[in-house]
């Protein structure tokens, strides 16, 4: 099965929505209740990174019986350094952002926790990739 | 415990979600801090905060929330309440402070 939903960066008032459907259908498949629990907090924070930080995004959702990926390929100002962005408390969001109580610098570190496999690849002035893959039976 | 019994024995004001009342309470948690919550909320806890904007709603719903307490007479912005009808999770205000709140659910809870 694939599937894709678009993200508009910037538009905090749907943030959420593609992982709540992407919940939604697991929840439909039986998936373990574990593994929804963890794809969600990974895929809710690798979407809201698109809203905070980029310009627009596209998730790719992949599913098959042992597995489901899913990948967010977003156009925004990339990350200079994925290492640095990766340590807890690391954030360049605005205040504005902050204010909702997003831009703890947690994101990332919680999907890497959460997640099976996570990758992350980006280009400065071009956009972010992350990719999440989850096995069912673990 | 329920929510309702919650609600009643702190004398919390239910602002919306009435459909969750019944929803069983496992625990809570208390942040104002979104990842936080994503990363160490579990499903039936009751999330104490002063956020007020819809994408608590929206937490609250992808973590199987029973319900989120605002403290300090916080009140809802109009799209959280929403959502918060929509989805059946109550949203109860208190004029007590964070502090004060989570001790007396504490107490409740033990
Ligand atoms: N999709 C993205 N595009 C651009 N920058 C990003 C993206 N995702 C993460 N970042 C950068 O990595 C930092 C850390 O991300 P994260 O751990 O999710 O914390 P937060 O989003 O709270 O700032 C962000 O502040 C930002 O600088
Ligand atoms: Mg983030």
């Amino acid at each position: 099965m694939h599937f894709e939903y678009q993200i508009e960066g910037g538009n905090f008032t749907r943030a959420g929505f593609a992982s709540s459907e992407i919940k939604k259908m697991m929840k439909q498949l039986n998936v373990d209740m574990g593994v929804i629990k963890r794809t969600v907090v990974s895929t809710y924070e690798a979407e809201v990174n698109v809203v905070a930080h980029a310009f627009s995004g596209t998730i790719y959702v992949d599913l098959d019986e042992e597995k489901i990926v899913i990948q967010l390929q977003d156009q925004g100002p990339g990350i200079p350094d994925i290492d640095q962005a990766m340590k807890e408390g690391f954030s360049t969001a605005s205040s504005a952002v902050r204010e909702m109580g997003f831009g703890a610098g947690m994101g990332l570190p919680n999907i890497k926790r959460n997640a099976d496999d996570f990758q992350i690849t980006s280009e400065v002035n071009k956009g972010t990739n992350v990719k999440i893959t989850m096995f069912f039976n673990k | 415990m329920t929510v309702n019994e919650i609600k009643e024995r702190l004398s919390l004001t239910i602002l919306g979600g009435q459909k969750g009342l019944n929803n069983q309470v496992s625990g809570g948690y208390v942040s104002d801090l979104l990842s936080d919550v994503m990363g160490n909320a579990d499903a039936a806890q009751v999330w104490i905060t002063l956020q007020t904007h819809k994408n608590v709603m929206a937490i609250a719903s992808l973590k199987d929330l029973a319900a989120v307490i605002l403290i300090n007479n916080h009140q809802p912005d109009e799209d959280m309440l929403g959502q918060s009808n929509e989805e059946g999770i109550p949203v109860l205000a208190t004029s007590l402070s964070a502090f004060e709140v989570t001790g007396k659910l504490y107490e409740l809870l033990k």
